[in-house]
């Protein structure tokens, strides 16, 4: 009989404590604090890599320590960080500072969750316009980026040293040097052509080198450079496996010799440093034709101010991403993790101290964000970009009329 | 422990008042923590997700909390949607191919195994290990193994000559959801072997050699005794198989991410698209609404199955 009460009551508290776990996580939410000190921020972001981790952190501290306060900094991996942003939304436990990915912004800032920083003293004065367009939304700013990245054509020296050609100018010297340094087990050039946003990124480019439009995919300079794709797939100078491809898996391929060019970005170079026996160089994305300038689209992540109910608070974030953008942090981050500063004034004197980052730096100065014309629509577009370089380079329809069919409903 | 309680409760059934009490409370306790896990745990996602199926579910959602109903309306434009046809032809070849193959291949290795020799036991456990890897990880190896030019299958069918070009199992529209297919196989296998083995050390070795007298053996002896004895575990393992194989996701992201050209699109690879790709969770709630609705129809086909297998 004992026993079975024991078991009762046993049994009564599993089910308390299993309510107790459902309602844990409303707990654990101090009130907001209020007055004029405010101690501490809450930061998430997704460098949740060493060395970025690390090198991040130590730019966050400084910023802190100059503010007078403490952080709390939670990083999480970058293809789960939309996902954590809108768990933390619906349970209103949205960090004080936020990084974001810089196409996400407008998309983030449209749902009304982040503060304008205008508001709170900050402005984009000096900085790229591609990245001013993508952290604004509707007229305000709601993010600043301190450093930005692009895309470009890394080659192998010692591969067009032995051919005996230079790094591609134009389109057709693209595909006579990738047909020329294509040998058994070793593939001219390797990119990325995979069924995400990531293949519309590394298209962006050719696409917008040649004039195309993502207002206008139909157009027959967007179809020029998606037959740039299929001629160096068709050709043989890419390997068919391209649409499955990440931008990790061309660095892979170009680090182990079996790529002689890829287009990859910045972030790939201390991969790339750790493979001695590969002497690499990079260039711009070659054009279509000599009178065009090169446009690759930028990257990078800004970070932004979620509207939080204590104004002190807030203000404080906004002085946070302020000290972020500040010409000396921008430097510092660009030197160490091989970025770009988002300013002007800056690029210039960063490229004559870390050449190996030249190429980048030009590119940056035309390139244009994602999210400059469409907006938060830029995500429909960039899905019918990625899903007609499937459709043209598994054969199922031309490169004319690939893009009508991934947009044709 | 549940059994042990009714017994004690039925013996006491002639005590009344507070102590009869007293047991419905215990009987209540017991089934509390079931219930509100239950509830917490099936009952509020279904509801929810029914729920979400009928609303404009999208990224604002999160942040305002409005979420306006729209009827049927989600329902309406995933089962227009282009690719919804080829979602569910792919979804029907997949379960299909995997089932048919996982158990017939299964059922081999179960007879094999049920002839007791040397290292069958070591054997047998070793057959377990697609099972016990993380799918994540297996996906990823087989992506390698499947590589087009490096991968370690051409390379060795190159090498034995028994194909001239390499396949472009990954690569290729026609080919990929072969690809995709195979590996699910690969790994279904050990489910299909365990329980089927398990089914055949069931059947007493009498009947065996009952039918040995009356010149059951080899063939017949399967078809006459071995099958109509394991035909219950089969249909188990079948519908299970079904309901496991139809809401496949991990495996096929992790070997094509739906492509190359949406020839691997699955309902459920299309819902995980809608809802964290596209953030339209509405539409990723009426994809994986009519996804639950299949299953449940094979579900309930089980159930009737299993009962009438007790009622005989």
């Amino acid at each position: 009989m004992i026993s079975k009460r024991i078991a009762a009551a046993l049994a009564g508290a599993t089910t308390v404590s299993l309510l107790l776990v459902a309602c844990g996580d409303n707990g654990g939410q101090s009130p907001a604090s209020s007055g004029d000190s405010v101690k501490s921020l809450t930061i998430l972001d997704y460098y949740n890599n060493d060395p970025d981790k690390s090198l991040v952190q130590k730019g966050l501290d400084s910023c802190a320590s100059k503010l007078g306060i403490t952080i709390q900094r939670e990083t999480v991996p970058g293809d789960t960080l939309i996902q954590k942003v809108l768990q933390q939304a619906s349970s209103k436990t949205l960090p004080d500072v936020l990084m974001l990915d810089n196409p996400d912004v407008q998309q983030i800032a449209a749902t009304g969750a982040l503060a304008p920083l205008n508001d709170m003293g900050l402005n984009a004065d000096g900085v790229i316009q591609g990245m001013v367009d993508a952290t604004s939304y509707q007229g305000k700013l709601y993010g600043l980026a301190p450093v930005t990245n692009t895309i470009a054509l890394f080659y192998n020296k010692d591969m067009l040293a032995e051919a005996g050609v230079q790094p591609p100018k134009t389109w057709d010297e693209l595909k006579a040097t990738a047909k020329k340094l294509t040998k058994p087990g070793r593939y001219g050039i390797a990119f990325n052509a995979n069924a995400t946003y990531e293949g519309s990124w590394q298209f962006l480019p050719a696409m917008w080198t040649n004039g195309g439009d993502e207002t206008d995919l139909t157009s027959p300079q967007v179809a020029e450079a998606l037959q740039l794709w299929v001629d160096l797939v068709k050709s043989g100078s890419a390997s068919k496996s391209v649409i499955n491809w990440t931008q990790g898996d061309a660095k892979d391929q170009f680090a182990a010799g079996k790529a002689a060019m890829m287009v990859n970005g910045p972030w790939q170079i201390p991969a790339l440093e750790k493979v001695p026996n590969v002497k690499w160089d990079v260039v711009t994305f070659p054009l279509n034709k000599p009178d065009q300038t090169p446009v690759a689209p930028l990257g990078g992540e800004a970070w932004t101010v979620p509207l939080n109910k204590d104004q002190a608070k807030q203000q404080k974030a906004a002085d946070f991403v302020k000290c972020l953008n500040s010409d000396e942090n921008e430097l510092a981050w660009a030197k160490a993790r091989f970025t770009l500063p988002t300013k002007t004034a800056l690029l210039d004197q960063y490229a004559k101290e870390v050449p190996s980052m030249k190429a980048f730096a030009e590119q940056v100065k035309t390139a244009r964000a994602r999210t400059g014309k469409l907006g938060d629509k830029w995500p429909d577009a960039a899905k019918v970009i990625y899903q007609a370089i499937q459709l043209a380079l598994t054969g199922k329809a031309s490169a004319q009329d690939a893009f009508k069919q991934a947009s044709g409903g | 422990m549940v059994t042990l309680t009714r017994t004690t409760v039925a013996g006491r059934a002639k005590t009344r008042g507070r102590r009869h009490r007293g047991e419905t409370l215990t009987k209540v306790l017991f089934v509390l923590p079931a219930v509100v896990a239950m509830v917490a745990l099936f009952g509020y996602p279904v509801v929810k997700n029914l729920l979400m199926s009928l609303q404009d579910y999208g990224l604002k959602t999160f942040f305002t909390g409005v979420a306006p109903w729209v009827g049927l309306k989600n329902y309406s434009t995933v089962v227009t949607d282009k690719l919804f046809s080829d979602a569910m032809v792919n979804t029907a070849l997949f379960t299909i191919g995997s089932i048919a193959f996982q158990f017939v291949i299964g059922l081999g290795l179960a007879l094999f195994f049920h002839k007791k020799f040397p290292l069958s036991g070591l054997l047998r456990s070793l057959l377990l290990l697609p099972w016990l890897l993380p799918l994540i990880v297996s996906s990823a190896t087989w992506r390698s193994i499947l590589e087009q030019d490096s991968g370690i299958l051409n390379r060795t069918l190159l090498k034995l000559h028994l194909i001239g070009d390499p396949v472009p199992w990954l690569n290729s529209p026609s080919v990929a959801l072969i690809a995709v297919i195979g590996v699910n196989i690969w790994i279904g296998i050990p489910f299909n072997v365990t329980l089927l083995y398990s089914g055949l050390a069931e059947i007493p070795d009498e009947l065996y050699e009952a039918g040995q007298l009356d010149g059951a053996t080899g063939w017949r002896a399967f078809f006459h005794i071995t099958w109509p004895n394991l035909r219950s575990v089969a249909s188990v393992v079948l519908m299970l198989g079904v309901v496991y194989t139809i809401k496949v996701l991990d495996i096929i992201l992790g070997l094509t991410g739906g492509g190359p050209a949406n020839a691997t699109q699955t309902l459920a690879t299309q819902s995980y698209e809608k809802s964290f790709v596209d953030f339209k969770f509405g539409q990723g709630a009426a994809l994986s609404n009519i996804l639950i609705a299949i299953s449940f129809v094979f579900a309930i086909f089980y159930l009737r199955g299993t009962r009438r297998a007790v009622d005989e």
